[in-house]
């Protein structure tokens, strides 16, 4: 490649860059929105439970699982045991293993971000990087991946920060912004649906959660649901093309 | 209050949610190829756990009382059709939370 060759190379690059960031910051509007909410919520929560801003901060930077941080304010609260600690973690958070396997083959050669991308990999994050996107290069994509990963952890802590520090007025009644979360997941949730002719494994998850919270009720639910799925994909036979 | 206890704690609970997230990778990464299997559940799974995640969020709706389920259910029918028919994912969004908002506040 002669000289002039790679400097338009460059330059391209170079101008792609801001594109890409652009984009990262539309698509996570809505976790933006949710996180800063839904972080808020946290921080109050720590506050009120006489833990200051440290450990809000803490908690959002290295534990960074959103409703498993709530649910350790009451353990914490409650003395409870380190074993019943982990044990809580552990079924809260199982379902952090489905997005792993999901995952595995996309972020392969994710390189020196590929720590990082594991780590942040939560609910709303993976709704995001696990979708196909159009007009993303595939060269692009990891950074991409990597900037919507840092928005959405950047908008947790944020958010958190500001819930711990509180006493900042709310302008307006919030109340049931949450459903921002929600209807992100909708939305992916569609665009998969449209996105492939075969509907069954998409019906496996809703009709095998659904079942399972009607057995095991709201607190238990997803770990017996996450056991059913895996065995009926496993044995699934793929249609012809994706 | 400022017990090394509850450090301790929030170094478990950081440490089991770490764990779980990397698990699939640590087991599966390398030079080795992923097993067909662990590919196929790498094809399928995301489509299942949408799902899954879906009613993961919902899962606190009631069908006691009105205000238990029609927000929700009212909220996530417009975001689904307004998806269907704009494909457009913030107006999906912004529509269908504004929505929910004004009924938990202004009707429910």
């Amino acid at each position: 490649m002669n000289h002039s060759q790679e400097k338009t190379k460059q330059i391209k690059q170079s101008k792609s860059r801001h594109p890409l960031l652009l984009r990262a910051l539309l698509d996570t509007l809505p976790v933006m929105t949710g996180y800063v909410v839904l972080g808020f919520g946290f921080g109050l929560l720590m506050k009120a439970n006489g833990y200051g801003p440290l450990w809000t901060i803490a908690m959002s930077l290295f534990v960074y699982a959103g409703s498993m941080q709530y649910a350790a304010v009451g353990l914490m609260a409650s003395g409870a045991s380190l074993l019943t600690a982990a044990l809580t973690t552990l079924m809260v958070n199982a379902r952090h293993l489905f997005y792993g396997i999901s995952m595995i083959e996309r972020y392969r050669d994710a390189g020196w971000r590929k720590g990082y991308l594991i780590f942040a990999l939560t609910d709303e994050t993976y709704s995001l990087v696990c979708r196909d996107i159009e007009g993303i290069e595939k060269g692009e994509r990891r950074d991409y991946d990597l900037l919507v990963s840092l928005l959405d952890h950047i908008y947790w802590v944020s958010g958190s920060m500001l819930g711990a520090l509180a006493g900042i007025l709310i302008p307006f009644d919030s109340s049931g912004i949450e459903f921002a979360l929600t209807a992100l997941f909708l939305t992916v949730f569609v665009e998969q649906w449209l996105s492939k002719q075969d509907h069954k494994p998409a019906l496996i998850g809703v009709l095998v959660t659904v079942v399972s919270l009607l057995i095991f009720g709201s607190e238990h639910f997803l770990i017996p649901a996450m056991i059913v799925i895996l065995p009926l994909l496993c044995g699934y036979r793929e249609g012809e093309s994706v | 209050m400022n017990g090394g206890k509850e450090w301790l704690m929030i170094a478990v609970i950081a440490l089991v949610t770490a764990a779980l997230r990397f698990l699939p990778f640590a087991v599966f990464s390398g030079s080795r190829k992923t097993p067909a299997i662990v590919q196929k559940l790498g094809r399928l799974l995301p489509y299942a756990a949408m799902g899954m995640l879906v009613v993961y969020c919902l899962k606190d709706v009631s069908f006691a009382s009105l205000a238990g389920f029609l927000p929700s259910l009212i909220a996530s029918v417009l975001v689904v059709v307004l998806h269907l028919w704009k494909r457009n994912t913030l107006i999906s969004i912004v529509c269908g939370t504004v929505c929910y908002m004004l009924l938990v506040q202004t009707v429910f």
